[in-house]
C-alpha cells in the first residue's frame, strides 16, 4: 500500500489497483498489480478496505490511465455501486476508464440486473467470476488504457 | 419458524457452558465439528445453528459476522438491509440484542456451544454485543486480525485487542468463562511457512493469557503438505504445553484457507485431510470448508454435508492414540526461535509484537500492510512444501538456508496458490467412482476408496 508520491519518474501510464470499502482480501490484489505490471503499466496498489473517500483522493492525486477495483467478499456490489458514484462525481475522474471485477454478490451466479446497475452507476466494465474471464480483462485494458497509453496523456478518455 | 422469547433478564442470568471445556471432553476421542457458518437474516442463522446442532457429527455452533460489521461500517449494513440485499455473515451489532437472543433461544446450551467468528482489528463494539448476549467464545488476536484484514495500524489493532480482551475476561466475575482461540494459525490463508503460523498463533494465546483469558484454543490452518502439516500442528502442541500457563487449551486445525478445489470431489478430498491431520495429532476441534467454498458462501446443507463427512474422516484417520513424535523437529525449532525472540523484546506481549513486525522478526510474505516489513518470501518445493525464499531479518538464519528470493509472475503467484486445487481436482478426477455422482454417494465413494 503506497501513495502516488513518488512515481515521477516511470513514464509509463499507472493504473489504480484497489479492493473496496468492505473487502480485506490481498491476493486478488498482489495478483492484479502483477498482471497490469506486465501488461506495460505502472500499478499503484490502494491495498484492501480503502475507504471511498481515500480511493477518490488518491485517483483524483495520481490521474490514473485506469482504475481497477477488486471484490470477493460478497459485497462488492452494494460497495461499487456507491463508490462508482463518488468517482463520477468528481469532475477530473468523469471520464477515466473504471473497472470492477470479482466475486460480487454471495450467491456464485452474475446477476445481470446487478451487472446493469453497476454499468448504470459509471462502470464501463463488469467481470464477474464465471461470467467473464481474465482474456476479457486483457482485451479490454488493451483497448481502454491502451488507447490513453498511445495517446500519452493519462486520464483522458479513451 | 417458533421463536422463543428469552424473558428480560433472563439472558443475564444465562450461564453459557465453558466452550473450552466442552471442546476438550467431547474431542478428547475424536474432533469436534465446526461449520463456518453466518447469514444475514436471523431465520435463516437460526435454521443453520439448528441444523449444525442436529448434525450426524460431534459438533458446536458458528455465527460469522458480515464484513461491514468487522469494518464498523454500520450504516452499509442498515441500507442493505433496507434494500434486502444479503450480507456475507450475521450483523450482530446492527441487530436488536433481543435479535440475536430468539436465534440462540433453545438452541445454545450445555450441549451446544457457540462461537462467533469475525475478523475485526477494531472490535470493541462487537465484544461489547458478545458480552451482553452472554456469548462466551469468540476468536482473533491483534496481529491475526489486523495484518490480513486491511489498514488498521498495528499498534492501534493491539490497543483494541487489550481493552476488548480485558473486558471479556471480567466475564469471570460474573461466573462465565471466556473462550478466546487465536486466528494467528492462518494468516492470510495461504503462502506462510507453517513455523511462522505455529509461533503467532502461541504468541497470540500467551496475549489472551496475559490479558486474563484462562480458556484458550490454538488454530493452524491446513497447508500445502500433509507431512509438513502434522509436523506443525505438533510444533504447536508442544510450544503450547511449554509456554502456556494453563491446562485449558485445545488446537483447533481449519480445512485450507487458501484457493480451494473446484470439483466436489476434490474438496471433500482436502477436508477429509484436514480431519485426519486433526485425528493424527490429537486435536481437538476441526473448522470445516464445504463444495461452494471456491465460489460463494456455502448453504446450511452443503455445511452440515461437510460436518458430517469431516467427522466420518476424522474416524478413519484415526491410527491408535495419537502420541508427540519424540525430538525437536525443524518446524518446532524455527517457530520456538520466532516465539524467543518476540518474547525478549518486551515483557508486555502486545508491546513486543508491535517491535517485533516494526524490526522484521515477524515478516509475513506477500502481506500488503504498511506495518509489515515484506521482505521475507515463500515457494513451494515440488512435494507442495512450504519454504522460505528470503528471510529479511527473521531470527532464524542459524536454522534456516533460504532458497533466495525469486521474481515472481503473475500466472507464476497463481500457480502456487492454485497448488492444492489442481491437486486435489487432479486426484479426485482419477478416484474410482468418485467423479459425476451426486455430492451424498460421491462422499461415501471417497471415503471407502481411501
Ligand atoms: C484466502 C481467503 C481469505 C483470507 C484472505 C487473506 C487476504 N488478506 O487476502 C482470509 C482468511 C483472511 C479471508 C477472509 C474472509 N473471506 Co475469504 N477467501 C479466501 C479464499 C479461500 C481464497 C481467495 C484467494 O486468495 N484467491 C486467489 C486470488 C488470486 O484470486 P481471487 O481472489 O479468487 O480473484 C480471482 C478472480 O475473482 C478474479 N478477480 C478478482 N478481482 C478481479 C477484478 C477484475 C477487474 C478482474 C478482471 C478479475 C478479478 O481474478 C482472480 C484470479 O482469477 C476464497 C475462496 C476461494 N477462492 O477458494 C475465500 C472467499 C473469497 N472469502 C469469502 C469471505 C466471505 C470472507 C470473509 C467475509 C469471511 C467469511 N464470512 O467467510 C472474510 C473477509 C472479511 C472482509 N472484511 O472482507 C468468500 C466470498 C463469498 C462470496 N463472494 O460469495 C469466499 C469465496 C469463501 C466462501 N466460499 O465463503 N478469506
Amino acid at each position: 500500500m503506497h501513495g502516488g508520491a513518488a512515481l515521477v519518474a516511470d513514464r509509463r501510464p499507472t493504473v489504480v489497483v484497489s479492493g473496496v470499502a468492505s473487502d480485506s482480501h490481498t491476493w486478488n490484489l498482489v495478483f492484479l498489480q502483477l498482471l497490469i505490471e506486465e501488461l506495460g503499466y505502472q500499478v499503484v496498489n490502494l491495498g484492501p478496505t480503502v475507504p471511498d473517500e481515500l480511493l477518490v483522493e488518491e485517483c483524483q492525486e495520481l490521474a490514473p490511465a485506469l482504475i481497477v477495483l477488486s471484490s470477493v467478499n460478497g459485497h462488492g456490489f452494494q460497495d461499487g455501486l456507491r463508490v462508482a458514484g463518488k468517482l463520477r462525481d468528481c469532475q477530473e475522474l468523469a471520464a477515466t476508464p473504471l473497472v470492477i471485477g470479482g466475486k460480487l454478490g454471495i450467491g456464485g451466479e452474475q446477476n445481470e440486473r446487478q451487472i446493469g446497475e453497476l454499468l448504470a452507476a459509471g462502470f464501463d466494465a463488469v467481470f464477474q467470476d464465471g461470467a467473464t474471464g481474465l482474456a476479457d480483462f486483457q482485451r479490454f485494458i488493451n483497448t481502454a488504457a491502451g488507447a490513453n497509453r498511445l495517446a500519452g496523456s493519462p486520464g483522458v478518455p479513451a | 419458524m417458533t421463536l422463543v422469547r428469552p424473558a428480560d433478564g433472563e439472558l443475564a442470568a444465562f450461564a453459557p457452558v465453558d466452550f473450552g471445556a466442552f471442546v476438550r471432553e467431547r474431542g478428547a476421542h475424536a474432533p469436534v465439528m465446526q461449520p463456518r457458518m453466518g447469514m444475514s437474516d436471523p431465520a435463516a442463522m437460526r435454521a443453520g445453528l439448528a441444523a449444525t446442532k442436529r448434525a450426524a457429527a460431534s459438533t458446536v455452533g458458528t455465527i460469522t459476522l458480515d464484513s461491514y460489521t468487522r469494518v464498523g461500517d454500520l450504516g452499509a449494513v442498515t441500507e442493505a438491509l433496507r434494500q434486502g440485499i444479503a450480507l456475507n455473515g450475521y450483523p450482530i451489532v446492527s441487530y436488536p440484542e433481543r435479535q440475536t437472543a430468539e436465534v440462540l433461544a433453545g438452541l445454545r446450551g450445555r450441549d451446544f456451544p457457540v462461537q462467533v467468528r469475525h475478523g475485526s482489528p477494531v472490535p470493541q463494539a462487537i465484544f461489547a454485543a458478545l458480552i451482553r448476549l452472554r456469548l462466551n467464545a469468540t476468536e482473533g488476536g491483534p496481529v491475526s486480525y489486523c495484518l490480513p484484514y486491511g489498514r488498521t495500524p498495528l499498534a492501534d489493532s493491539v490497543r483494541n485487542w487489550e481493552e476488548s480482551v480485558r473486558r471479556y475476561a471480567a466475564l469471570r466475575e460474573q461466573g462465565v468463562e471466556p473462550h478466546l482461540e487465536t486466528f494467528g494459525g492462518c494468516m492470510l490463508g495461504q503462502m506462510c511457512p507453517p513455523s511462522e503460523l505455529v509461533a503467532i498463533s502461541v504468541l497470540e494465546a500467551l496475549f489472551f493469557h496475559h490479558h486474563g483469558v484462562r480458556s484458550l484454543s490454538l488454530s493452524y490452518a491446513q497447508q500445502t503438505n500433509h507431512e509438513q502439516d502434522v509436523e506443525a500442528v505438533w510444533a504447536l502442541r508442544r510450544l503450547a504445553g511449554e509456554l502456556l500457563p494453563t491446562e485449558n487449551w485445545h488446537v483447533v486445525v481449519y480445512a485450507y484457507m487458501g484457493v480451494y478445489p473446484s470439483t466436489p470431489g476434490g474438496c471433500y478430498r482436502v477436508l477429509g485431510l484436514a480431519a485426519e491431520l486433526a485425528a493424527r495429532t490429537g486435536s481437538e476441534r476441526v473448522i470445516v470448508k464445504t463444495v461452494a467454498e471456491s465460489v460463494r458462501i456455502p448453504t446450511v446443507e452443503e455445511n452440515v454435508a461437510a460436518l458430517e463427512y469431516a467427522a466420518e474422516a476424522a474416524d478413519l484417520g484415526r491410527t491408535g492414540t495419537p502420541r508427540m513424535p519424540a525430538g525437536e523437529s525443524q518446524t518446532y525449532l524455527e517457530a520456538r526461535a520466532l516465539v524467543e525472540a518476540v518474547l525478549e523484546l518486551d515483557p508486555d506481549p502486545g508491546r513486543a509484537l508491535v517491535q517485533a513486525f516494526r524490526r522484521g522478526l515477524l515478516d509475513i510474505p506477500y502481506c500488503l500492510h504498511p506495518d509489515n516489513r515484506g521482505r521475507a518470501s515463500s515457494y513451494l518445493d515440488e512435494a507442495g512444501r512450504l519454504c522460505w525464499a528470503d528471510l529479511g531479518a527473521l531470527p532464524l538464519r542459524h536454522l534456516v538456508r533460504p532458497a533466495g528470493a525469486r521474481q515472481v509472475s503473475s500466472s507464476g503467484l497463481l500457480a502456487d496458490l492454485s497448488y492444492v486445487r489442481r491437486k486435489f481436482d487432479e486426484e479426485c478426477a482419477v478416484l474410482p467412482g468418485g467423479r459425476g455422482l451426486p455430492p451424498e454417494q460421491q462422499r461415501r465413494a471417497i471415503v471407502s476408496s481411501r
